[in-house]
């Protein structure tokens, strides 16, 4: 009964009956970062997509042209590897933290 | 006859000031909800006591054709009066009169009077109601803003300061009142933000509205800016004034002491605690126990509740409580929870207000979050102002005191002057599941059942450790008591501490860990 009623906290192996509070709730949770995705760091449009899957690239090439707030982005390869996925094509508008590209080192 | 003239004179151009921005700029304030910054200062001052200064100030803008605009009192009142019966200085911001917005004589008017309240040592009162910055007035305005900043910090643990946001307080203005003591704030008028939604909207693409931004409940709520909550700008005042029966005038004043009264008989002491350490219970029926009349004014009641700040009084005396709050969050402490008992703490220590601390925490909340929001350094404030804090400092331990934060809680090491504990307090490095785990690791692993043996040697570390007697035997802590003992106990301990005086060695001031 008690378990139904109240939210549980663990400190130290004990489980503790309690509330939450809201702030508590949408707490972010921590996810490992993927070196792998390639996440757009602003919201904006997608100008051109300069690599195909399977391709092979150095560090530093362009993978892509991201404009926001009037200013093109060139995003870059962060190491050298391939192109496994291309989500994106050129026009789109997508938001904050979008995954744009899935690479893999070499 | 010319003397009558004259008088008549000043009180033609008094009225004419005192129609603020004109009635359909009043006009659109009530639209909004609001009252005016005049009727406001009224309803908050006691009746007949507000006296204005300033009243013929102008602005001192000379371009975008602003030498030819009249800005009544240029968009902020001024003036003394009382609380009570006690005098404050006060001021307000007329959001009617150029959108209330800052130049240079609107910031010298603010000024004045908090030079003045500095000087009398009386409390100052800051409604807030403005735009901002007055653009025309470019770098002026700029130096207001400053000046009050400065002032704010100087006046800061001399004279109490109340910051009353009844509508826009954006940008670099939110300073001030995140600079004062207490800050008010009332659901849809008050907006406080550095950065408006506008502005977040074009440079990231978050689209946010203004009250969820930076509302009243926000504030309250989420960013613990806010230290008090209301509906409606009246119930606001009356927070305010109730607020200022329990604080005093100056640092070098004891706030007023009021008849003694008992608690009201509710409930026995001993059965709001749930005798299962891991149930929740709510711990302002247990500070209500205690305090004169069951009184207790709650501060920050929305903001990381897993821990509760408040005045209640006893034996007439204002006294600071601090309690963990097993009904939320088991009453860990984390970042919030940390920021929030510090500052209260650094408060009753700068305006000399006694400290009642009520501890039963299972120690700090566990998380990648919490980590990286820096809990470490959060955590260390409220080490800082308990060491730190030199007025009576007097502990009962309810329950669980775990580990660090057994320490936090303004422990004996801390310097408490007393700590009382109930027979049901458990002062160990961790709760007894813990530390089993740890101690009996190898007996646990090589058991046959080891689940079994987990519980058997749980239950030994429990009768062992689980209790207030080991750390008494140190005298860490200074007397077991019966629950229904608490008030009495306490009331005895302040009042041989009355006369405290302790001193710390000389320093330009220390480096609390912001």
């Amino acid at each position: 009964m008690t378990e139904k009623k109240y939210e549980t906290i663990i400190v130290h192996s004990a489980k503790y009956y309690t509330e939450y509070t809201r702030k508590y709730r949408n707490r972010p949770i921590w996810e490992e970062p993927n070196m792998n995705h390639i996440y757009s760091f602003i919201p904006g449009t997608i100008i051109d997509v300069h690599v195909k899957v399977g391709e092979k690239l150095k560090e530093g090439d362009s993978l892509l042209i991201l404009e926001a707030m009037k200013m093109h982005n060139n995003v870059q390869m962060p190491f050298d590897g391939q192109i496994v996925k291309v989500f994106v094509k050129p026009g789109q508008r997508i938001p904050k933290k979008h995954l744009m590209l899935e690479i893999k080192p070499l | 006859m010319s003397l009558k003239r004259n008088i008549l004179d000043l009180r033609k151009r008094k009225s004419e000031v005192l129609k603020g921005g004109g009635e359909k700029a009043i006009e659109k304030q009530v639209a909004m909800g609001k009252l005016t910054a005049r009727e406001r200062i009224l309803y908050i001052l006691d009746q007949g006591s507000f006296h204005e200064y300033d009243l013929f100030v102008e602005h001192a803008a000379r371009d975008f054709d602003m030498e030819n605009k009249k800005l009544h009192g240029d968009g902020v009142i001024i003036g003394t009066g009382t609380v009570h019966g006690s005098p404050v200085c006060i001021f307000a911001q007329d959001f009617t009169v150029a959108g209330g917005s800052l130049g240079l004589m609107h910031a010298r008017k603010i000024t004045k009077i908090m030079d003045h309240a500095l000087k009398m040592r009386v409390p100052l009162i800051g409604i807030n109601d403005s735009g901002g910055a007055r653009i025309q007035e470019g770098v002026d305005s700029l130096a207001g803003y400053g000046e009050i900043f400065f002032r704010n910090t100087l006046a800061s643990g001399v004279i109490p300061q109340i910051s009353v946001i009844l509508g826009p307080c954006a940008g670099g203005a939110v300073y001030s009142p995140a600079l004062t003591d207490f800050v008010f704030v009332v659901n849809n008028i008050s907006k406080m933000f550095i950065t408006g939604p506008s502005v977040i909207k074009t440079v990231l693409g978050e689209e946010i509205s203004m009250e969820e931004l930076g509302g009243a409940k926000v504030h309250a709520e989420i960013t613990g800016n806010a230290h008090f909550y209301a509906e409606s700008e009246l119930e606001c005042f009356e927070q305010i004034k109730k607020l200022m029966t329990y604080i005093p005038w100056n640092n070098k004043q004891k706030a007023d002491k009021i008849e003694p009264r008992l608690p009201k008989k509710k409930k026995k002491i001993e059965n709001i605690v749930p005798g299962d350490p891991k149930m929740p219970y709510d711990i302002r029926d247990i500070i209500q126990a205690i305090t004169d009349h069951s009184e207790f004014f709650e501060i920050m009641e929305m903001f990381a509740p897993n821990i509760v700040i408040g005045f209640g009084r006893l034996h007439g005396e204002t006294i600071g409580f601090v309690a963990n709050q097993p009904k939320v969050l088991a009453g860990v402490l984390d970042c919030d929870s940390s920021d929030k008992a510090a500052r209260f703490i650094r408060y009753c220590n700068a305006f000399d207000i006694p400290i009642v601390t009520l501890e039963d925490l299972p120690g700090y909340l566990p998380g990648v979050d919490q980590e990286h929001a820096g809990v470490i350094r959060h955590g260390a404030k409220i080490l800082y102002a308990y060491s730190e804090a030199t007025v009576p400092k007097i502990t009962v331990i309810i329950r669980k005191a775990y580990g660090g934060g057994y320490i936090a809680m303004n422990s004996r090491h801390l310097r408490a002057d007393f700590v009382f504990a109930w027979p049901t307090a458990e002062i160990a490095v961790m709760g007894p599941e813990g530390a089993a785990n740890i101690v009996f690791r190898k007996e646990i692993a090589e058991a046959e059942d080891p689940e079994a043996m987990r519980q058997i040697k749980i239950e030994e570390y429990k009768t062992k450790f689980a209790n207030p007697y080991v750390a008494a035997a140190r005298g860490y802590i200074d007397e077991v008591i019966e629950p229904e003992d608490t008030r009495k106990m306490l009331l005895h301990a302040l009042q041989v501490s009355a006369n405290k005086s302790v001193m710390g060695p000389s320093k330009k001031h220390g480096i609390p860990p912001f």
